[in-house]
């Protein structure tokens, strides 16, 4: 369903404006990673394009999904993995087939599939455990194979390692590399240089709503083109 | 003056000798309250539910409206259910006014605000936790509220308890409508205060220890499945 284009996207909570005319096409392939400092916006750019906020002005448009997909096609071929991932009150393996269930996969099918998905991120004897009582990293794990259970075409991150210790997080990025291996496009946001460096291949640096550069990671690093983008990559905050 | 110790070991004696009397009260007791808190569920719980998820015009004057019901005075809902039932009233007909029937409905009426009232800031504080979540996977909102109540099912267990105990101790609502009838419509709260204006202390207190018991029971079932269901599922 890509590519995914937005024109003059803006999103404001009451007055204040939080998304600042944002215009971009997203293509298939490359790993996307939405690059900028705190509060600068990428968290809910994200939930825009998702369809979990409704932007104030500007549209979203599904390149691939254009023949008269409706709303709920579109979201059925994406999936999103949160900071802090809301596990069910149950087995990790019914938490996975829960999303299945919602799109209409039988029950074999969902705990057939649910339990590949498990075999993958090393989850499959944690199975039958309550997926709250997981640690922070295994619920992570969890909520990844939830998201990828679901075969979307787009699978969008948000922050999925902010609270996670180093161990926890290179496991989470070779999972990702792993998912976006199996063809499902990646679009996920970082404060983290070094993982924007590990995972993307081309950077939307976002800084005060406004998107600043949409480049090859290779370049953002070498010749960062807006001085936001300069000051964030050596590590300066705009006011010092 | 010992006639308060002579009343307590009398009420210990009818107590542990299943008195007759006090064990057919008891039992109606049980039995009333129990039918009116799995109806008062069965409403309040999907009006709950309902309200937590869903967005329309008045919902807050709504939600003001049912928290303010919690409060209802037992008196004030037998006597509505009281005019209801009587033989001039719309549901004369049916002629339950003075039955278990019409305890039932008194109960039901009283403490269906409090199950819907109380189960809908549980569903909606959790949707607040889980709305993303579920409709990122993909779930509609009749989808999210069955979900949210399962998730919640041990928090709602303990407001139908809750719910139960409170049907159970009142007594303004029942003694209208069922009128207290000795061996038909006698409850624990109605003989207690029947019992008490008469000067017959042993059965008031002996009915007073089983009611305070079960209410004790009740709450401390209601910790232990909350401690339960938190250890197992977090």
């Amino acid at each position: 369903m890509l590519p995914l284009e937005l024109h003059e996207l803006t999103f404001s909570a009451g007055k204040a404006a939080i998304i600042r005319g944002i215009s971009a096409r997203i293509e298939a392939g490359p790993r996307t990673v939405i690059l900028g400092p705190n509060g600068a916006g990428k968290s809910v750019l994200m939930r825009l394009c998702h369809g979990l906020l409704t932007p104030t002005s500007g549209r979203i448009v599904w390149q691939g999904a254009m023949n008269g997909g409706k709303n709920v096609d579109v979201r059925r071929q994406q999936a999103m993995v949160f900071q802090r991932p809301v596990m069910l009150r149950r087995s990790a393996l019914a938490n996975v087939m829960y999303g299945l269930k919602l799109a209409g996969k039988s029950r074999s099918q969902s705990e057939l599939r649910a339990m590949d998905v498990l075999e993958v991120v090393g989850l499959a004897q944690h199975a039958e455990r309550a997926a709250r009582v997981l640690s922070g990293g295994e619920q992570q794990r969890l909520a990844l194979a939830r998201a990828w259970a679901l075969g979307p075409d787009v699978l969008f991150l948000d922050e999925p390692t902010a609270n996670l210790d180093p161990a926890s997080t290179q496991d989470i990025e070779n999972i990702i590399n792993a998912i976006h291996a199996s063809g499902t496009k990646i679009i996920m946001t970082t404060h983290n240089l070094g993982q924007a460096r590990r995972l993307g291949d081309e950077i939307l640096f976002i800084s005060n709503g406004r998107l600043m550069e949409h480049t090859p990671i290779n370049r953002f690093f070498k010749q960062p083109a807006s001085s936001e983008a300069a000051s964030f990559i050596k590590g300066e905050t705009p006011w010092q | 003056m010992n006639s308060l110790g002579e009343a307590f070991t009398a009420a210990w004696r009818l107590i542990a000798g299943f008195d007759a009397e006090l064990a057919q009260v008891v039992g109606l007791s049980l039995q009333v309250s129990l039918i009116a808190v799995v109806i008062a569920t069965l409403i309040g719980l999907p009006i709950g539910a309902m309200i937590a998820v869903e967005r329309f015009r008045g919902r807050q004057t709504l939600i003001v409206l049912l928290n303010a019901l919690m409060g209802l005075p037992p008196v004030v809902v037998g006597l509505v259910v009281y005019l209801l039932l009587s033989r001039a009233g719309p549901l004369g007909g049916l002629g339950i006014l003075f039955t278990p029937t019409a305890m039932v409905i008194a109960q039901t009426v009283l403490i269906t605000p409090i199950i819907a009232a109380l189960s809908r800031q549980i569903i909606e504080d959790a949707w607040r936790e889980y709305d993303e979540q579920l409709r990122s996977l993909g779930a509609h909102r009749l989808n999210a509220a069955m979900t949210l109540m399962w998730d919640t099912r041990f928090s709602l267990l303990t407001i139908v308890l809750a719910g139960f105990g409170r049907a159970a101790a009142e007594v303004g609502a029942v003694m209208i409508v069922g009128g207290n009838i000795a061996g038909v419509t006698r409850v624990m709260t109605t003989t207690i205060a029947l019992e008490t204006s008469k000067g017959d202390l042993p059965l008031a207190l002996g009915l007073g220890i089983v009611l305070i018991t079960l209410v004790i029971v009740l709450n401390a079932l209601a910790a232990v499945i909350r401690e339960m269901a938190l250890r197992r599922y977090g």
